[in-house]
């Protein structure tokens, strides 16, 4: 009987291992380990044997079992892997075919400009404040300085609605309410982004729409050159740590002293050139020391309290920063301008 | 302001400096310099030559044959200007000379005459024509008898002078003269001030007052009034060196006592007037506010209305000028002039700047009072300008000054301590580095220790207060010497306000669902300005806020929709061939009821898009997907979805949109916007394909927003969903009966969905079945089957009785 089922095991084995199709290898099974399967046959030949024999013949039988059951699962798995290769060939794509496109929007660039530089000054903690785009005469003029008939209202030409309304020309009125809202008691820093007006021919450098954003700090014992350091730190923030700052005195009916900026131009790195007009430096802000008129209109007594204010335009640090050489571009809202700063 | 840098070095000593060096060292002391333009390219090898003859060319009409002495040589030149004639002093280009523009000198043959070199006019050598004077605006120049034959004319014409054009802002009145900007310019090198000579020798015989009295009617516009009488005055050209600095400067020469007191006007940066005394009729002036529709005919010729706001100057009975404007014509100074009325006066700056500009006359003058000059140079000009008179128009002054004078010329006092100083600065200055400064500004200053009492100079008007003497210091002190420091006072934390929060996540998005933000104009035109308004700022009957003098009438009205501009920027990218648009924009509407504004108009913020074109497209599988109304819908559902609002949409017949295609949004029962296709007809005026848009206040968006939403527990039982497909009317709507359902499924149904429309076969006609996908929840329990079949028939009876819907099998 051993050599029966010696036998046995040989052929199965040979004959899995020549199998290449599962199905063969069912009938293989059901051929060996069937319930009329040749080894099947013989474990019923074993009722014939000896007690001593039994055992050892039952031992043998079942590893040949075992050696069947393993080679023909491992064969299984071998085939049915095969089968799924081919399947996987079958199923092959050209994956250098585009993908389902996704919708990109994006923002202004005007926008991700004003939102780094909010998120900037947020950061050295300042809030921001918002308010009208029309405004009272006395908002937008008087209460910086700027009484009825000052000659430096010329420097601002206006839209007015009415003698008492107009468009903001600029957003300074913000700081004017800002100061009111505080009562004259209140330190306080914030920046008010926004939309302001001038009476301009719109062309390559004008619009009589633009925006603004302006910062001003009260407190006690405010100095200019606390200014000057936090126009220095905004200035490498947004256009690099490489570059410098250099003030200028200017006159600004809100603030005395008062100051104008440029930043080392980027093109040149100071040397001269096209872009910043042989100079080196390219103007980039406003401001100055609080007027103490201004403070006192407000509420702020200037014997006990200063402060500084500054003001910049979006559009001209994006020319700039992104080479934008018409500012008219930012309103036309070409959808290959807008295109081209989607990750801004 | 132009500045002549040659005419600046008869007042400082410039040493070495160039005027490009001293042109940043004025800018980074706070007058910024512009720009630095020479008067002439410079020209080498042009040299002032004697016309020793001038015959015709034998061959040609319009050429003269001219020996001409350069000095060494006598050179042959054909000349084919005009006024060329024997005797004058000329400038010639001798051969191999250059001329500006790259004109190279050569000897040439003109009609067979050798010709060997060119006899040139101002233009020829570079100088701009709108300062040429006009005797020579058509021909050569002709130099004074006096010019030295051979000398070169650059330094004799002045041509390699350098002007400043300096940006002189409001504040610094003082810098509009040449005396102002030595000052400054001597504050920075520290150097001393050279002034003019104004000493005159009078004509003792006769005073001014014989022959002239001054009455000013209008004392609070017209503090000071000085008349200055000069007799038997030769009219003819001014000096050559003056008319060389007043072209510098921008003036063009007239006659001498043209551009004497244009001369005076640039060096003192005071306005004077000369009078022809002969024709003006009268032995008294009388200054006085206009009379309502007076009329005067001004020296450009042209006759002028006057209205109540203004000061004129008479001779009595009639206009002689407009005080600090401009002359009258019947009074001007002209070629037989014999006695000159000189007027030096000082006129309040509101009063002219009204004057300008309702008159619109903006001058050299003008524009000096309107900034304001300085009392205490009013009079010396007048004796400067006598003075130049004298020697250069040989008049004989006489004695006095007709004058009105109550004009306050005191000096301003400032007082100011060291400390302080340095405490607003941010500096550590020290007591004699600022005595230094006062100094180099020649600040007339009593010091006790440190503190300071500082007579600030009349000329100085911008000085007044504490923080302008700052202002002094620090700039001559240098800017760039301040330290760099960072705040030191109160800290706050800086964040976003949550209103401000909520706009940028809007934005976020619009970008993320795939619009591009867009900005357009606030300011519209009339026809667009009544367009696509939303029904609930309609509902409001708002007057479009008018601007009162538009600079177009395209851009006169403020927007009560931001839809009219953004889908002007559609067609503008349709016609540059740019299609598959999908913009947004969120801004400001300007909501008023007045028809005269006396408040300002409510700003309302609120949120656009339009859409057109294909929304997606994958060409290689054949897939696209044209914008309709449920993609302009999903973008809205999906905003107010995101920030867990509910809102309900409503069909609505809306002016300019489609009446099929278009539905109303509501919130809490009230219309917060719209959303649909824009009508075929606005559509094809604006050249647009199918176009949808939406709008919404995103202000009563922003007040019905939870930022802080409470938590709730996440369910622990399952759900169990169920769908049910109704046959309906075809008017009816599906929205309406998923209403219906949630509230007859309340409060087991938690969510109920439309999964499927079908319309067409196997339908009766005028019917249509949706199907609805209804989420059951207790989140309490677990549901049992009877109570969902309950719930479940409850609903289809409601529907049902609401409908007259059955349940489609």
């Amino acid at each position: 009987m051993k050599e029966q089922l010696e036998a046995i095991r040989v052929e199965a084995l040979e004959r899995i291992a020549e199998v290449e199709d599962i199905k063969t290898l069912q009938d293989i099974r059901i051929t060996y380990l069937g319930k009329k399967g040749s080894l099947t046959s013989v474990l019923k030949g074993m009722g014939k044997l000896s007690k001593e024999e039994r055992p050892v013949v039952g031992e043998i039988a079942n590893k040949v079992r075992d050696a069947i059951t393993t080679s023909l699962e491992a064969k299984i798995e071998v085939l049915e892997n095969a089968a799924l290769e081919k399947q996987l060939e079958a199923e092959s794509i050209d994956v250098t075919l585009p993908g389902r496109p996704v919708k990109v929007g994006g923002p202004h660039l005007l926008t991700s400009i004003v939102e780094e530089i909010e998120d900037l000054f947020i950061g050295m903690g300042y809030e921001i404040k918002e308010g009208p785009e029309v405004e009272t005469d006395y908002f937008n003029f008087e209460a910086l300085n700027l009484p009825k008939n000052h000659p430096a209202r010329d420097m601002q030409d206006t839209f007015y609605i009415t003698n008492e309304l107009l468009l903001r020309t600029h957003t300074s009125p913000v700081q004017a309410r800002t100061m009111r809202e505080y009562k004259g008691i209140k330190p306080f820093k914030m920046i008010c982004p926004g939309k302001v007006y001038r009476r301009d021919n719109d062309d390559a450098t004008h619009s009589h729409q633009f925006t603004q954003i302006e910062g001003l700090y009260v407190d006690k014992n405010v100095r200019m050159s606390d200014l000057k350091g936090t126009l220095d730190t905004f200035a490498k923030k947004m256009f690099g740590e490489d570059r410098s700052i250099r003030l200028r005195p200017s006159f600004f009916p809100f603030t005395e002293p008062s100051v104008e900026m440029d930043i080392s131009c980027k093109v040149c790195n100071g040397e001269g050139c096209s872009v910043c007009k042989g100079t080196g430096w390219i103007e980039i802000l406003g401001g100055g020391m609080v007027h103490p008129n201004v403070l006192e209109m407000a509420g702020y007594d200037p014997q006990v309290y200063s402060g500084f204010a500054f003001g910049m335009g979006p559009e001209r640090i994006a020319m700039l920063k992104y080479g934008v050489n018409d500012i008219r571009t930012f309103y036309t809202n070409d959808v290959r301008f807008l295109k081209q700063y989607h990750q801004a | 302001m132009l500045v002549s840098y040659n005419w600046l070095k008869n007042y400082v000593d410039l040493g070495e400096i160039t005027p490009e060096e001293l042109a940043e060292k004025i800018t980074k002391s706070g007058i910024e310099v512009e720009g630095v333009e020479y008067v002439a390219e410079e020209s080498a090898d042009v040299v002032i030559g004697y016309v020793a003859s001038c015959e015709k060319h034998p061959d040609a009409d319009k050429l003269n044959l001219c020996q001409v002495n350069v000095g060494e040589e006598t050179l042959q030149i054909v000349c084919g200007a005009p006024n060329v004639e024997q005797g004058q002093k000329v400038a010639v280009a001798k051969p191999g000379a250059k001329l500006p523009g790259g004109i190279k000198i050569k000897r040439v043959k003109l009609r067979g005459v050798e010709s060997n070199g060119m006899i040139c006019s101002l233009q020829e050598l570079g100088m701009d024509e709108k300062y040429i004077p006009s005797q020579f605006a058509d021909g050569i120049f002709v130099f004074p008898e006096d010019a030295p034959v051979g000398e070169s004319v650059n330094t004799y014409l002045n041509l390699d002078d350098a002007v400043l054009e300096l940006d002189v802002l409001a504040n610094r009145a003082d810098a509009m003269s040449m005396l102002g900007v030595a000052y400054e310019v001597a504050a920075i090198l520290g150097e001393d001030v050279n002034l003019p000579e104004e000493s005159v020798t009078f004509s003792e015989d006769e005073s001014a007052e014989d022959y002239i009295s001054v009455n000013v009617d209008a004392k609070d516009l017209n503090p000071y009034y000085g008349a200055f009488l000069i007799k038997d005055v030769e009219i003819k050209p001014s000096p050559l060196w003056m008319r060389n600095y007043l072209m510098a400067a921008g003036i063009r020469p007239i006659n001498n006592v043209v551009d004497i007191t244009n001369y005076v006007l640039m060096e003192y940066g005071q306005p004077l007037h000369a009078f022809d005394y002969d024709r003006f009729n009268s032995k008294e002036i009388l200054v006085r506010r206009a009379v309502e529709g007076e009329k005067i005919v001004t020296l450009d010729d042209q006759e002028r209305t006057l209205t109540s706001d203004m000061l004129v100057i008479t001779n009595g009975s009639v206009p002689t000028a407009i005080a600090g404007v401009m002359g009258g014509a019947n009074t001007e100074v002209v070629e037989g002039t014999k006695t000159v009325l000189l007027e030096a006066a000082y006129f309040e700056g509101s009063s002219i700047r009204k004057t300008v500009k309702e008159t619109g006359l903006r001058s050299e003058s003008s524009s000096r009072f309107e900034k304001g000059v300085d009392p205490n140079r009013v009079k010396k000009a007048g004796l400067r300008a006598c003075q130049l008179l004298q020697q250069y128009a040989n008049g004989k002054v006489l004695t006095g000054v007709a004058e009105h004078d109550d004009l306050d010329k005191a000096e301003k006092v400032v007082s100011v301590i060291t400390d302080a100083i340095n405490e607003r600065l941010g500096t550590e200055i020290t007591d004699s580095e600022l005595g230094d400064i006062f100094q180099r500004l020649q600040f007339s200053f009593d010091q006790n220790e440190n503190s300071f009492t500082i007579h600030v100079p009349t000329r100085r008007k911008d000085i007044t207060i504490f923080e302008d003497m700052v202002e002094e210091v620090a700039r001559i002190y240098g800017y760039d010497k301040l330290p760099y420091t960072l705040p030191q006072g109160s800290n706050q934390a800086g964040a976003l306000t949550g209103r401000q929060l909520v706009k940028r996540r809007i934005k976020r998005f619009m970008q993320g669902a795939g619009l591009m933000e867009t900005l357009t104009y606030s300011l519209t035109n009339e026809k667009s300005v009544k367009q696509l308004m939303s029904p609930e700022v309609k509902a409001q009957n708002p007057v479009p806020v008018s601007l009162s003098l538009p600079m177009s009438e395209d851009r006169k009205y403020l927007r009560l929709s931001i839809l009219p501009e953004l889908l002007k920027t559609l067609s503008y990218n349709e016609a540059r061939n740019q299609s598959d648009l999908a913009y947004y924009e969120l801004g400001s509407v300007f909501i008023s009821d007045e028809t005269l504004l006396t408040k300002q108009p409510k700003e309302q913020l609120r949120l656009a898009a339009a859409l057109t074109g294909k929304w997606t497209e994958q060409p290689w599988q054949q897939e696209k997907k044209e914008v309709d109304f449920f993609v302009a819908k999903g973008i809205i559902e999906g905003l107010f979805n995101f920030l867990n609002l509910e809102v309900t949409f409503k069909p609505a017949k809306l002016d300019n949109m489609h009446h099929g295609r278009t539905a109303v949004i509501e919130l809490n029962e009230n219309t917060v916007g719209f959303v649909g296709q824009i009508h075929p007809t606005l559509a094809k005026e604006l050249d647009l394909r199918e176009t949808y848009v939406m709008e919404v206040n995103i202000d009563s968006l922003l007040s019905a927003f939870n930022n802080v939403p409470s938590y709730e527990d996440i369910p622990r039982y399952p759900a169990v969903t169920r769908d049910i497909a109704f046959i309906l009317d075809k008017e009816t709507l599906a929205g309406e009966v998923k209403q219906k359902i949630k509230e007859a499924g309340a409060p087991l149904v938690n969510s109920v969905q439309i999964f499927d429309l079908y319309e067409g076969a196997n339908l009766p006609e005028g019917k249509k079945s949706i199907a609805y996908r209804l989420l059951y929840q207790d989140p309490n329990k677990t549901l049992k089957d009877e109570e969902v079949d309950a719930s479940y028939e409850r609903i289809i009876e409601t529907i049902n009785s609401e409908f007259g819907a059955y349940v489609r099998s």
